[in-house]
């Protein structure tokens, strides 16, 4: 693999070519703040955070779009790049709603976090801020415009990873937004509520409705786990606060998924504390449902099964097999079906 | 052979269904096809006659431009037309409906050949007198003509008068003296020669070798090398390759591009056919802007017409060279300019700008290499072919080389269109050609390069336009937009309109422009209402050198430029409005106070009785006094005020 050697903040470094500036100090350890930037999706180089001075360039140049060269020489630390990137922070912030303590984003903000690490005041630039009403139209995802700061990860997320292009930037200039076509809310767009929107927002502007007010990151344990939904084996991480699951977060080092999840996944965990589940098995008993041991619910189906099958034979019985089970369960369930009960009646609810 | 697209007899072999090498020279030297001395003759004669060198014959030029065409120039050709034929007199005077002329202040105007009379301000009712005067008795019509400013002598032809007279016009050569929707006029003056000769008897390098040498740079506003710029494209892996003509101009006050779209467009689809051949691209877009609906129109006239001879298609003249040409409409988003931005916009995404590199000549049009210039360029390059490099290098300065078009626009006498060569001081311009300041008053600034320019004062008007003296003086050459001001312009109010302009149309991708074009609209804003600090001046620098050094594109790179030429140039004025809460050129409203002078004041009332808000009292007995506390200083009682009496300050 061919190499090539930089100068960052007058220490040489050398890295596969190829490799963007940004890439070159984050392997490097040197900090640069970064807010429409993502290592999954493509970089479209427009927060203007991620700035340095390259030697020979006019203007600064943004890391994330600009590839190392042999000898570059960069500035990431100067006072040119302090300046600009304040100002840029105290743009955002000044066009920002500044309700941190009731944000559900608070503790957990990219926005916040930088503009804490530059020192941004919130009246450097006083003067009109952007005024929108919050899409809520959907059980899942709370969409507040007024927070957002159109870095366009959702807008590339929903492209590239997703492929559905549901949110898109509309309007221009100051009036610029992020949303689905004709400024529509999510429920009447083509949007699957999958999530990967909420996932990439780095500031308050995409949150996760069931979990507002639940808690805060700190508070918070993540628990690892594998979602029970069906047999993709996708993993995430259970959100626990004082034992109980609030919601779910994605984790990019998910092996199966990364950081993608479907609607079930991300939003679906609510039934476990839900006081209308099921945990145990009921038999009905004189007209009324009765808690009973799992011994006596399975001896129950066991005899009906066989009094049906030797009154009607094996074909008068079928089963239908869920998603919700590991693809062993559902071998088993098709081999039971054909080795004990002895038919090929056997269905499966993602067949079609 | 009414055209002289058609064969001269039946014996001519050359149809544009068999493409020949030599089609074009057949009908404009031949035929070659076969000898027939008589049958030259009769090509010889017809164009001739298009050129009105047959004795009797005239040509009236008049300028249907879209600034002429709203003075009623449609109107006036269709008359003088009518009336031409009621005399019957349409076998020798042709009425040519032409693109500008370029003097839009005196539109509609005239122009007669064979000998050049320039008429100006032409209505509906000089039209008799035109077909007896000049037509049927060859007299001038005093009354019609223009002065020479310098001279001030009255000049009948349109080479004296003082707006032509120190013109180059390379670009504009054909402007207003053919007929656009015409490819036979335009092959009749040399045209599509320059495409000939390079496609004949030139290779692809050569070609670019030759583009390079005549030191064309693109006329878009960067000034980067055209040769360069293909050959980085002809150089690019790859073997579908596309040209984008970049027709989407929309800087305020400038209209070359339309000029030079709606005048001759032919010249456009030539220099596309040599810059296809040269970098070996098989198709084109000409992305212009939907608000150019006669520049759309006559460009597809002009594409259907070279495709129906065969200039456009498949095996060009039979060498094998193929090229088809369509237009893109923008919808009307000034930042489809910026070549990334434009690309998207054909692409059918919303036009956002890109980061490059890549560029366009790597990966361009729907990833493949592109090579985008904008109008101006593209209709450069058939005079370079046509008459060399040297010929071409010998206009301009060391560095910037030809000829540059300008809008003049703002309070100048003379709005319009003008080409001089590179290196022809603002003085020249404005003074020479555009004939000074309206009404005489006192020069203040002229912004040139649009809302990415700067606003020179008057010290710099000696200054040479070209690339390198007008970025250093923090200005551009930018497209080609020369707004002028006198005293009465508020610099403040300036800097604050062209910031509006900035970040209304900033498309809203990446922060500094975004955000910061409203902040410092916002800054002016209250400069301009008298509620400004200090310390927002240097808020407003400092901002303004960051959205220059951060921004993504042009747009935001340079819509600062305005204000840092102003507070260069014109500090005082900010200050004054700060500071003392005065605008020195009394514009801005909020900073005025009116009052009545008492010695001029007739005691009529006027004043009074027309105050919106009744803040105005006085008798016949009492002279009148406006209550500055009640004022909202509309003005009304200025306006309405016979003798003068109400001042503002």
């Amino acid at each position: 693999m061919s190499t090539v050697t930089l100068n960052i903040d007058d220490r040489k470094v050398t890295i596969p070519a190829g490799t963007t500036v940004l890439e070159a100090c984050r392997m490097n350890n040197i900090p640069i703040p970064t807010l429409c930037h993502d290592p999954e999706l493509t970089n479209s180089g427009s927060c203007r955070l991620c700035v340095v001075e390259v030697e020979g360039m006019r203007s600064l140049s943004p890391s994330c779009v600009t590839v190392a060269t042999q000898g570059m020489q960069v500035k990431t630390n100067t006072r040119r790049v302090k300046e600009a990137r304040k100002t840029v922070l105290e743009l955002l912030v000044a066009n920002h709603p500044l309700d941190c303590m009731t944000c559900q984003k608070m503790g957990d903000c990219s926005l916040a976090q930088y503009a804490y690490e530059y020192g941004v005041k919130d009246d450097v630039y006083p003067g009109e801020r952007r005024n929108v009403c919050l899409d809520d139209s959907n059980p899942f995802i709370v969409r507040d415009s007024n927070k957002c700061i159109l870095c366009g990860k959702c807008v590339r997320v929903c492209e590239e990873v997703q492929g559905r292009s549901v949110l898109d930037f509309y309007q221009r200039g100051f009036e610029s937004l992020v949303g689905p076509a004709f400024g529509s809310d999510l429920s009447q767009s083509d949007c699957v509520l999958c999530g990967s929107c909420v996932s990439v927002c780095p500031v308050g502007a995409l949150t996760e409705k069931q979990m507002i007010g639940k808690g805060r990151p700190w508070e918070i344990k993540k628990v690892q786990t594998t979602c029970p939904f069906c047999g993709t084996g996708c993993s995430f991480d259970l959100n626990v606060k004082a034992g109980e699951v609030i919601g779910v977060t994605s984790n990019p080092e998910a092996p199966v998924n990364g950081r993608a999840l479907c609607v079930k996944g991300r939003f679906g965990t609510d039934f476990i504390h839900s006081p209308n589940r099921l945990t145990a098995p009921l038999v009905k008993k004189d007209g009324e449902f009765v808690e009973v041991e799992w011994d006596e619910a399975l001896d129950l189906v066991a005899s009906k099964l066989r009094a049906i099958k030797s009154e009607y034979g094996a074909d008068s019985i079928a089963a239908l097999s869920s998603a919700h089970c590991t693809n062993e369960e559902n071998y088993l369930m098709q081999k039971f079906m054909r080795a004990v009960i002895g038919t090929n009646n056997i269905d499966h609810c993602a067949r079609t | 052979m009414k055209s002289l697209l058609d064969a001269c007899c039946e014996r001519c072999t050359h149809t544009p269904e068999k493409p020949c090498q030599d089609y074009l020279f057949c009908r404009t030297e031949g035929p070659i096809c076969h000898d027939d001395s008589s049958c030259q003759e009769k090509r010889k004669q017809f164009i001739e006659q298009k050129r009105a060198k047959t004795s009797g014959s005239k040509r009236i030029l008049i300028c249907a431009g879209t600034g002429c065409a709203s003075l009623g120039a449609v109107s006036i050709v269709q008359a003088l037309s009518d009336e031409l034929e009621k005399h019957g007199l349409t076998d020798r005077v042709e009425v040519v409906p032409t693109g500008c002329h370029g003097f839009c202040e005196q539109g509609p105007t005239f122009i007669i050949e064979p000998e050049g009379t320039l008429y100006v301000k032409v209505s509906l009712e000089d039209i008799p007198e035109i077909i007896n005067e000049e037509i049927l008795n060859g007299k001038r019509i005093e009354r019609l003509l223009t002065v020479n400013s310098t001279t001030l002598q009255t000049t009948t032809q349109f080479n004296t008068n003082s707006f032509f007279e120190k013109q180059e016009r390379v670009v504009l050569k054909n402007c207003g003296f053919i007929d656009p929707k015409s490819i036979e006029d335009y092959i009749i003056n040399d045209g599509y020669k320059g495409f000939v000769k390079a496609v004949q008897n030139l290779s692809s390098d050569e070609v670019i070798e030759e583009v390079k040498k005549s030191g064309l740079r693109g006329r878009g506003g960067a000034g980067f090398s055209t040769g360069l710029k293909w050959s980085f494209c002809r150089q690019a892996p790859g073997d579908k390759k596309y040209i984008i003509c970049n027709a989407d101009e929309g800087d305020p006050g400038a209209f070359m591009d339309r000029g030079v779209l709606e005048g001759d467009p032919h010249s456009v689809i030539e220099g596309m056919l040599i810059g296809a051949y040269a970098i070996g691209a098989d198709e084109g877009y000409v992305y212009c802007r939907a608000e150019y609906p006669l520049a759309i129109q006559h460009l597809e006239v002009a594409i259907a017409q070279a495709e129906k001879i065969g200039l456009l298609g498949d095996n060009i003249l039979n060498t094998g060279f193929n090229f088809r040409l369509e237009i893109r409409q923008g919808a009307g988003a000034f930042v489809c300019g910026e070549e990334t931005a434009l690309m998207a916009s054909i692409e059918g995404k919303r036009g956002m700008p890109r980061v490059r590199p890549p560029f366009p000549a790597q990966s361009g049009l729907w990833g493949k290499p592109t090579n985008i210039n904008n109008v101006e360029t593209w209709s450069n390059l058939p005079h370079i072919l046509r008459n060399g490099a040297d010929w071409y290098g010998s206009f301009g300065t060391e560095k910037s080389k030809g000829t540059k078009i300008f809008a003049l626009t703002g309070q100048v006498n003379n709005t319009g269109l003008v080409e001089v060569p590179m290196g022809t001081t603002l003085r020249e311009i404005i003074f020479d050609i555009g004939g000074g300041i309206i009404n005489n008053r006192k020069f203040k600034a002229v912004q040139i390069g649009g809302p990415s320019g700067g606003c020179l004062p008057e010290e710099l008007l000696d200054l040479q336009v070209d690339y390198e003296t007008l970025t250093k003086a923090g200005a551009m050459v930018g497209s080609g937009g020369l707004v002028i001001m006198d005293e009465s312009t508020c610099m403040v109010d300036i800097a604050r309109f062209f910031l509006n302009f900035s970040q209304s149309e900033s498309c809203g991708k990446c922060t500094p422009c975004r955000e910061g074009n409203k902040r410092m609209w916002e800054i002016l804003d209250r400069i301009v209402k008298g509620q400004g600090e200090m310390e927002d001046l240097e808020r407003l620098e400092s901002l303004a050198m960051v959205v220059k050094d951060t921004s993504l594109c042009g747009l935001g790179q340079n819509s600062p430029n305005p204000i840092l030429s102003s507070l260069k140039y014109f500090r005082g004025e900010f200050e004054a409005h700060i500071k003392d809460k005065k605008c020195p050129a009394h514009v801005c409203t909020a900073l005025l106070t009116y009052f009545i002078e008492v010695d001029k004041c007739k005691k009529c009332g006027l004043c009074a009785k027309n105050c919106p808000v009744n803040c105005i009292s006085g008798d016949k007995n009492n002279p009148y006094v406006i209550d500055s506390s009640k004022c909202i200083n509309c003005g009304t009682c200025q306006d309405k005020c016979k003798f003068g009496a109400v001042i503002k300050q």
